[in-house]
């Protein structure tokens, strides 16, 4: 039985993995709507799923590659692996409209600014305090703190080590939920109750789920600002943090 | 054809990547100096370009609305592929590097609004009618 169940999955490699992965969002899913009562975004705990999967692979197994190094589970090595990511988060610019990004306006280029430069900062400065000195994982890290995105398209890019990738994206993975749960907490505060100051928002914050997750809880009405500015954020992030920031981190520290 | 929408979409991806290598010789860095973003841009202008001509058929479209639907599942993917068991050994860097980074930006953000506030509140009237279409479930 156990002998078919691996054929099986040999065969089918990319297939198991698509029914695993469907799995997974499905349980995150109920755990979002009926524990969270969608305060904090599915997509968000699937992430989290995804990698205590892999830590519990790691464990099991003692690899490197997480839940992959399970020979029932290798199909998601081909998913998960840096072809098809690239792939598909290449497509999600295709939504992106040239007349809609106008509307964003000086505030929002400023916001897409400060909300790429400003994390990246804290990231790979926070790297180096922890020991990661090395240009590529200071890097990798401060792209996660972009969001959780750019960190593993930059990791992957510029050859970072899977352990720091992994950091890079719960270091993103945890912003998001941060910016879910704690928006609606501090929006009065900081004046969040405008389009103007939501675009503004978006453009900071970056992540599209923290982002829109966090604006539905405070006001719905805000959540197309916010969106507007933050959709942009990856894409550039994933520009530049494999370019100009790596290149600028490795004329500071060098190597 | 759907299938052309993928076939743009590959590429420029290979396109991407390729121009990112080559970037990557060129300024000695030895990576992939940002391909996937210089895809997306190519991609956003192939959109563009189409949009003019006319020919952004729902078949097109789906060819490349799948992949982008499929991003987050890949993502949980990759997720479940990395070397957790190390990472966890770094301590808290996610917590540290998350939390200042939410801090700072919260407060960039109450700084932003302030110093950019505009003289009169003005009505974006298309902003409002795509808002009225999000809500209803209409629009993305």
């Amino acid at each position: 039985m156990g002998e078919l169940l691996t054929r099986l999955s040999n065969e089918h490699g990319l297939i198991m993995a698509f029914a695993v992965v469907g799995a997974v969002m499905w349980i995150s899913y109920q755990i979002s709507k009926h524990l969270t009562f969608g305060r904090i975004h599915g997509s968000a705990i699937a992430i989290v799923l995804g990698l205590a999967l892999a830590y519990a692979g790691g464990i099991t197994t003692g690899g490197k590659n997480g839940l992959a190094d399970i020979p029932l589970f290798a199909g998601l090595g081909l998913l998960g692996g840096a072809m098809i990511r690239d792939f598909a988060i290449v497509a999600t610019a295709f939504e992106v409209d040239v007349k809609e990004a106008k509307r964003a306006g000086l505030l929002g280029v400023i916001a897409l600014t400060i909300g790429t430069i400003l994390p990246f900062i804290v990231g790979s400065s926070v790297a180096v305090s922890f020991g990661y000195t090395d240009a590529i994982s200071m890097t990798t890290i401060g792209a996660g703190a972009i969001t959780y995105i750019v960190g593993p398209v930059t990791g992957s890019a510029i050859g970072a080590s899977s352990p720091v990738m992994a950091l890079s994206i719960a270091t993103g993975v945890f912003k998001a939920v941060l910016v879910m749960i704690g928006t609606p907490f501090v929006a009065k505060t900081i004046g969040l109750d405008n389009p103007r100051s939501a675009m503004a928002f978006g453009g900071l914050m970056g992540t599209v789920s923290g982002v829109t997750g966090g604006l539905a809880a405070t006001d719905p009405r805000l959540v197309p600002y916010g969106a507007l500015t933050a959709t942009f954020h990856t894409g550039i992030g994933c520009l530049v943090a494999p370019s100009i920031f790596y290149l600028i981190v490795r004329a500071i520290v060098g190597g | 054809m759907t299938i052309f929408g993928v076939a743009l979409l590959a590429i420029c991806t290979l396109i991407g990547a390729f121009l990112g290598d080559l970037l990557g010789v060129v300024l000695g860095a030895k990576t992939n100096v940002g391909g996937v973003g210089i895809a997306m841009i190519l991609l956003i202008a192939g959109r563009a370009w189409l949009m003019r001509k006319g020919k952004l058929t729902h078949g097109f479209t789906l060819g490349i609305e799948f992949w982008a639907a499929l991003y987050i599942p890949i993502v949980v993917a990759m997720a479940s592929i990395q070397n957790v068991v190390a990472a966890v050994r770094g301590g808290p860097i996610v917590l540290l590097a998350g939390g200042i980074t939410v801090v700072l930006c919260f407060t960039a953000t109450a700084l932003l609004s302030r110093i950019m506030r505009e003289p009169e509140t003005v009505h974006d009237r298309a902003a409002e009618a795509h808002a009225a279409r999000v809500l209803s479930g209409a629009a993305e």
